[in-house]
């Protein structure tokens, strides 16, 4: 479970920064959009990963982490996703805006020097 | 000892939830309606104001160096809702982000407001998130505050539009949400190594982290400070300011002259709380860093003062000095050093704000037109400081009839005039504030004697000095060159806020003594974190009441 959950961290972030760093603007969308999903992974993983547990406290069950799942991290995860959806939705909406004014994708609305 | 307010001060939620109500009034009334718009908009930024200086008042109004108002939303007990927590530094930026707030309003009044449908709603929701980012106590909650106001910065930077806006914007959002992740990352270790999200009790718990953990903890703080430090523009993280700010509407641009102060008070806020120097191992972790940091951004700063071309450019990146002058002195970790750099703080957001709006003033009566073609990247090849050959007209001295006898128009002397003191604030000269603020902190880094203070004095006079040269050649090319302007009209409402910026500057400096006590005051308390721990954990949710469903 947490090499599955630290290896799809990793390679989401990986190809998420690589992305980032191109200069065309859908490229720097999709790498945000990659690293925003290994983040709110990597947040699900502080809180102690677990199988088959429920985030609330039951009756006879030790209140520790060995016998239910964090809450906390979930409910940031959740938050998380939704300001992340928003803001790349703007993003989205910018980048649409500058590919209208100045007719090309890259990220400084002019290609580079040859 | 510190004198808490209890746990129910609904004096401290007020300044957030009057712009939010405000903004989704706005929202209902639909896309017309500008007037009343306008006058609600005056109306709640005013109140809001007014509220943080109550607010500020009761603060210093207690007398102790550590005093606090606590708010526990919902009324759940403390480390488990979200407390709202008012000390001095709290109510210190929440007034200065009313004043700038309702000073870009202001100003926007003539002209801006019409250039895009939502500018009161985002202006709103851009206060409200100032507000709450500077009142809350909990690590998430200012997440979510940072997005609030980094989402309506992102709607007011693109207010107007223009390609220029729209580059800038661009890369001012990927810059920003890349920094919102990393502050989300720094959460998730900090959550993961102590199991909670109020401040105070991450505090509290700090020292109890085993050794096994300490590099976890150390690598989360670090991350989360990166996302801060990119907020407040330090060097390597700044480079996206100048572009942004100078493309910015005039207004947005006034306004965002507090938003690098968010991630210095951030910055502030946590590291002297969390690293305190008596913290054990983790003692004053990071300070050098900050140092360092802050002396780059400082240098780095000056050097671009010189190199601007643009006015607009030349004020942005003297938000980037004075957030390298604050990073650096608070990483130190003085008490009298961080007072000193307090008022430098105020007086350099103030003024920061007052030459953003003066920008757009003068730029205007210079008929400079940016036209939406033209991208400043910043780098365009540098036309030789501009005019070699003196225009015809031009004031000479073998040409003695000009000199005399020429009548200076009421309205270029006004700009002129708060101009000259703006710049002076930014470059610490006597005898306006940004003095003031600059001897406090020279005098004290004498007092701290360690090479890297040594360094920080040298860069904060050569650093002045740059700027000075830096404002005096744009001064000159400004309002001593005899090209033909058009006739400058300047509508009251736009002198207005202005004018009451240079106001409170010279306030200021009239009251600089109450200031620096209030400062010194809330330095003190920040470095006793023991105090806001305190008062955090010992809040108490009122007995009774709408305790409802728990």
């Amino acid at each position: 479970m947490e090499i599955v959950v630290s290896l799809a961290v990793g390679v989401l972030a990986a190809a998420g920064v690589w992305l980032v760093l191109r200069p065309r603007t859908f490229q720097v969308l999709i790498g945000l959009s990659l690293l925003s999903y290994a983040v709110n992974l990597f947040i699900f993983s502080v809180g102690s990963l677990a199988e088959d547990e429920a985030p609330i406290v039951r009756a006879g069950a030790l209140p520790d982490l060995a016998h239910y799942t964090d809450p906390v991290p979930q409910a940031l995860v959740l938050t998380a996703i939704v300001i992340g959806f928003a803001t790349t939705a703007l993003f989205l909406v910018v980048l649409l805006a500058l590919r209208g004014l100045s007719g090309g994708d890259h990220v400084d609305g002019q290609e580079e020097a040859p | 000892m510190n004198a808490s307010l209890g746990g129910n001060d609904a004096l401290v939620v007020a300044p957030v939830l009057l712009p939010l109500g405000t903004a989704a009034l706005m929202l209902l009334l639909g896309d017309g309606r500008r007037r009343l718009k306008a006058v609600l908009n005056i109306g709640s930024a005013a109140l809001g104001l007014m509220l943080a200086v109550a607010l500020l008042w009761r603060i210093d109004a207690a007398g102790a160096p550590a005093s606090f108002a606590v708010y526990l939303t919902g009324n759940w007990p403390v480390p488990y809702g979200i407390a709202l927590v008012a000390d001095r530094l709290s109510a210190l930026m929440a007034v200065l982000a009313g004043t700038v707030g309702l000073a870009a309003l202001l100003y926007a009044l003539a002209r801006w407001q019409h250039a895009g449908m939502y500018f009161h709603v985002l202006l709103q929701l851009q206060l409200m998130g100032l507000y709450g980012a500077f009142l809350t106590a909990d690590l998430f909650n200012l997440f979510v505050f940072f997005e609030v106001l980094l989402a309506a910065s992102y709607g007011l930077l693109l207010h107007g539009g223009g390609a220029e806006r729209v580059r800038a914007g661009l890369h001012y959002i990927a810059i920003n949400l890349l920094a919102s992740l990393l502050f989300l990352i720094g959460v998730a270790v900090l959550y993961g190594v102590t199991g909670t999200l109020n401040m105070a009790d991450i505090a509290q718990k700090l020292p109890q982290v085993p050794a096994s953990d300490r590099g976890l903890l150390h690598a989360g703080a670090a991350i989360l400070a990166m996302a801060f430090l990119a907020k407040a523009a330090v060097w390597p993280l700044g480079f996206w300011l100048p572009a942004a700010y100078a493309a910015a509407s005039a207004p947005a641009a006034a306004l965002f002259a507090i938003l690098t102060k968010v991630g210095v008070y951030a910055l502030l806020r946590l590291w002297t709380l969390c690293f305190p120097a008596d913290a054990g191992v983790s003692g004053g972790f990071g300070g050098m860093a900050l140092v360092l940091g802050g002396i780059a951004t400082l240098g780095f700063g000056a050097i671009g003062m010189m190199a601007s071309q643009r006015l607009a450019r030349l004020v942005a990146f003297s938000v980037i000095t004075s957030s390298g002058t604050l990073v650096a002195a608070f990483g130190l970790g003085q008490p009298t050093l961080a007072a000193a750099a307090l008022f430098y703080l105020a007086s350099s957001t103030l003024a920061g704000c007052a030459l953003f709006l003066l920008v757009e003033l003068l730029e205007r009566s210079r008929q400079v037109e940016w036209g939406p073609a033209q991208f400043d990247d910043g780098n365009d090849a540098l036309p030789a400081f501009f005019e070699a050959e003196p225009t015809s007209g031009a004031n000479l001295d073998d040409d003695e009839e000009l000199l005399v006898g020429r009548v200076i128009p009421g309205a270029l002397a006004f700009l002129g005039v708060s101009t000259t003191l703006g710049a002076m604030v930014v470059a610490g000269l006597p005898p306006l504030a940004g003095f003031i603020g600059k001897l406090a902190m020279l005098q004290a880094l004498l007092n701290v004697g360690s090479a890297s203070a040594w360094a920080l004095f040298v860069l904060l006079i050569a650093s002045g000095l740059l700027a000075a040269i830096a404002f005096m050649r744009v001064g000159m090319r400004h309002f001593w060159t005899g090209a033909e302007r058009n006739t400058l009209r300047l509508r009251v409402v736009e002198s207005l806020p202005v004018g009451g910026l240079v106001l409170a500057l010279l306030l200021l400096v009239f009251y600089g003594n109450a200031v620096l006590r209030y400062t010194q005051a809330t330095a003190d308390a920040l470095h006793q974190p023991q105090q806001y721990i305190d008062a955090v954990m010992g809040a108490r949710p009122r007995a009774g009441g709408a305790q409802g469903t728990r």
